[in-house]
């Protein structure tokens, strides 16, 4: 990679209680990436992931975004600044269209008379326009989420990232529940994100997934760094002596 | 996590299942949204018939008929219009009827004691002001409780039904607070035009309330909260104060609703509001909100109020023993609970596994 990166994470370290979750980790995002985050359960991908997303506060280190110190009190600072996460449970909310649900928190307001009315049919307009630019397709959009496919919500969820200009996409397990064809239609979501410049940490358990999408792998084990690999240099069975401790 | 697989397997198989019977679901779906204004047409057609049959008269062509089921239902629908909201957000609030019988023992006792200096006008204000007020006390604690303590609503709620009643009756001195005053004569049993002047004040606050729920960005984050909480402080919004404001919202409804009991018996009671804490749920839940939250509309709320004052009013009417009416409503709700349910199973809702 040429080009600096969009993220800079440095010896990171998080404990709670006497429960070291992280332990100096370091790792760098650069724009138009897709890094795959492995490792066993309890390696510490979460606490990594809430760190950088504002969530939790490191006890030790610094994150850069591009190119500045940043420290976040919350996951809205975070957001604010461009770094968008896709929780594993989606964050949806199902009673709502794909509309309100791309502008949750951040609704769109129109005036009528003096007063402010939410604007359902602009961000309606403005979600269907984010959602073609990504390449999906959704019939009905005045329905609720409820009535959509997986693929369809996870969409949704990514097209929320992408419509407020994200330009660090944190996926957690974006493909676990989904079925074989949607997981295709991810993936591919995934790799226009690539081509679009946004840099993705993608966390994965499966290792099909993230050598079809990813070009970096940083995998941890026990709140350290175990490796970093190129996909293009590594394979499998590598990757998974790494996460297994052999 | 398990309970996301969960969640998706389900949608996929429900979709699956509603590819496979879409006739079915269009219709469920077409009768769970229609089934309020459905029962209500039911219930004016059979009691307009046996009024035709039994009494050679008519029930829904008779303005005083109209009219009568109008004020029934005004003290119900104001309780359930602050439960609307609250219910949509994923909570409840069993205080309201104590609430309003707090506020109208509140509003008489400033009647009677400002009468003497502040004129019937000067007081009749003062009385309002303070009773909209004092409700606001209630409705904080039971926002406090159930946004920053983390009580479950139904329990802080309860808590709040039995403080509010004890206050109520304290206050009271265990009995009603008659008043005297002009301007509440005025308000509790005239009419403008033929409309009763306590129906024409409920329908400007089923209006607000119903710009606020449909159009207000708060309306849109009630929905949120209720449909997914965690998506919503994901996102950003406040939740906390979104629900504090609820309660507080539920709490001035009622003592509106408290108001206008005072205006229209010219007495305050303490237990004005209590046989409408489970009317104000039941026409919610008739309207078609889901009592885990994330649906309902005040429309859907005011149709509720009506089946259930039209199902009071219309016993009466026909000379039946009045505890029928109970019955009646109690099968009402449970009907249109399924009839959700059903709707919910093939249209791809939120279902348990079986």
């Amino acid at each position: 990679m040429k080009n600096s990166p969009i993220l800079e994470v440095r010896e990171l370290s998080k404990r709670f209680g006497g429960v070291h979750a992280l332990e100096k980790v370091s790792l760098d995002l650069h724009p138009g990436e897709v890094l795959a985050l492995a490792g066993d359960n309890g390696a510490g991908k979460s606490t990594l992931i809430k760190t950088i997303s504002g969530v939790h506060k490191p006890d030790e280190g610094t994150i850069s975004y591009d190119g500045n110190q940043v420290t976040f009190d919350n996951p809205q600072q975070a957001r604010d600044h461009g770094i968008e996460t896709i929780y594993q449970d989606l964050a949806l909310a199902d009673n709502l269209d794909a509309g309100a649900n791309v502008f949750l928190g951040r609704e769109v307001m129109k005036r009528v008379l003096g007063l402010a009315l939410v604007d359902r049919k602009r961000m309606r307009n403005e979600a269907a326009d984010t959602l073609k630019v990504l390449d999906i397709r959704i019939d009905r959009l005045d329905l609720p989420l409820r009535s959509m496919s997986g693929g369809q919500r996870q969409a949704v969820a990514i097209g929320r990232a992408i419509h407020w200009k994200a330009k660090v996409l944190i996926m957690d397990e974006p493909t676990a529940a989904l079925g074989v064809p949607e997981q295709r239609k991810v993936k591919a979501l995934t790799r226009s994100l690539k081509q679009s410049g946004v840099g993705v940490i993608f966390i994965s358990h499966n290792l099909v997934d993230i050598f079809e999408v990813c070009d970096r792998i940083v995998v941890l084990r026990r709140g350290i760094v175990a490796g970093e690999r190129l996909i293009s240099n590594t394979n499998p069975d590598e990757i998974v002596r790494l996460m297994v401790g052999g | 996590m398990p309970e996301s697989i969960r969640r998706f397997s389900t949608v996929v198989d429900t979709l699956t299942a509603t590819e496979v019977e879409s006739g079915r679901a269009n219709w469920l779906t077409w009768l769970a949204a229609a089934r309020a204004w459905l029962f209500l047409a039911i219930l004016f057609a059979v009691f307009e018939m046996w009024a035709r049959f039994a009494y050679h008269t008519t029930f829904l062509f008779n303005p005083f008929n109209v009219q009568s089921i109008a004020v029934f239902a005004v003290a119900p629908l104001l309780l359930a219009l602050g439960q609307t909201l609250v219910i949509i957000s994923g909570g409840i609030d069993l205080s309201v009827g104590f609430t309003m019988g707090f506020a109208a023992v509140v509003f008489a006792h400033c009647l009677n004691l400002t009468a003497g200096f502040l004129g019937p006008v000067g007081s009749f204000v003062f009385g309002v002001l303070v009773a909209l007020l004092a409700s606001v006390i209630p409705g904080l604690i039971n926002g406090l409780l159930i946004a920053k303590l983390k009580v479950p609503p139904f329990i802080g709620t309860l808590g709040m039904y039995g403080v509010a009643r004890g206050i109520a009756f304290l206050l009271a001195g265990g009995t009603t607070v008659p008043v005297s005053n002009n301007i509440l004569a005025i308000l509790g049993n005239g009419s403008i035009f033929g409309f009763p002047i306590i129906v024409l004040v409920t329908i400007i606050i089923v209006a607000v309330m119903h710009f606020v729920l449909s159009q207000s960005r708060y309306g849109q984050h009630v929905y949120a909260v209720g449909g997914n909480r965690q998506a919503s402080l994901r996102a950003g919004i406040n939740v906390a104060r979104n629900t504090i404001v609820l309660y507080i919202l539920s709490a001035i409804c009622a003592a509106i609703g408290g108001i206008l009991y005072t205006a229209r018996f010219s007495a305050g009671a303490a237990q004005a509001g209590e046989p409408l804490l489970l009317d104000s749920i039941a026409a919610v839940v008739i309207g078609g909100a889901s009592l885990f939250g994330g649906s309902g509309t005040v429309v859907g709320t005011i149709i509720g109020a009506l089946i259930i004052a039209v199902i009071q009013y219309g016993l009466v009417f026909v000379n039946v023993e009045p505890f029928w009416q109970f019955v009646a409503v109690g099968v009402v709700i449970v009907i249109s609970v399924l009839v959700d349910q059903s709707q919910r199973r093939v249209g791809g809702g939120k279902v348990d596994e079986e």
